[in-house]
């Protein structure tokens, strides 16, 4: 049995930012893009409260400080979705192009 | 006091989360992502708490499980989900994605395969103090301005939702 190190934490964060940036790129739906985005989130977090057993109390504050810019994030990405949707209807990233030259 | 099963909690956890996170970017539904999602948090909570930081699982589960998921639900009902469900799910950019996540993926075996002496494992000294104590007094005091600055962000995040989801000012 080897003991649990911060490597493996650290290495489950990986995989899960890894995930995170795959769908932010691959998907359509943007609710899912946005939910790509908390795991990337998380997979941060992840990485922060790891490092903060070995070198103090710091990284689990900025975990907290993360979570509340994930809350905002969510609460304005959506409502930029809910407005756009009222226009355009539509929830698919490559419609959105309003900018695309 | 020694802590029980640390390996075998380890892995079920990490399965857990990394699996969920596998549904959250392959299922069809929205919802079933949603839920793939809630339990993906629910993990990786279990994770802080074997990481000796139980306020932050606590908060990972009332605000991110409790209040930011539903936030999410909210906003798939309110979107027409059954249209969007008929149609192509991914767009044409797995070559992009896969590549971006191959590269991603070298670059942290590199970081940790270079880095490994970087991350000692101290025996971890138990404070006195409770968890939740010392974070407070952290988050009270030295992060106090930093503290303030994400409650103004918070109602910078509350007007601006307000103002774009609503339908005349």
């Amino acid at each position: 049995m080897t003991p649990i190190t911060t490597l493996h934490y650290l290495v489950v964060a990986a995989a899960l930012f890894v995930l995170g940036v795959i769908g932010v790129l691959t998907r359509r739906n943007v609710v899912i893009v946005l939910m790509s985005i908390e795991l990337i989130l998380n997979a941060v977090n992840l990485n922060l409260v790891a490092f903060s057993r070995i070198w103090g109390l710091h990284g689990q504050i900025f975990a907290i400080f993360v979570i509340t810019d994930a809350a905002a994030e969510a609460a304005v990405g959506l409502g930029i979705l809910i407005a756009f949707f009222r226009n355009k209807e539509t929830v698919n990233v490559d419609e959105i192009d309003l900018l695309k030259w | 006091m020694t802590p029980v099963a640390t390996t075998f909690f380890f892995y079920f956890l990490s399965v857990v989360t990394v699996v969920s996170g596998v549904g959250v970017i392959m299922r069809k539904n929205p919802v079933h992502s949603a839920l793939a999602l809630i339990v993906a948090l629910l993990g990786q909570a279990g994770l802080y708490l074997m990481l000796y930081a139980p306020f932050v699982a606590g908060v990972q589960i009332i605000l991110y499980a409790g209040g930011i998921m539903v936030l999410f639900l909210f906003v798939i009902m309110l979107v027409n989900i059954e249209k969007a469900q008929k149609e192509e799910q991914f767009n044409k950019q797995w070559l992009a994605g896969l590549a971006a996540a191959i590269a991603l993926g070298l670059l942290f075996v590199f970081i940790y395969a270079k880095g490994r002496g970087l991350f000692p494992d101290r025996a971890i000294q138990m404070p006195e103090q409770s968890n939740t104590q010392q974070v407070a007094v952290l988050l009270y005091g030295s992060y106090m301005f930093a503290f303030e600055i994400a409650s103004l962000l918070l109602l910078v995040a509350i007007i601006g939702a307000v103002v774009m989801a609503k339908k005349r000012i």
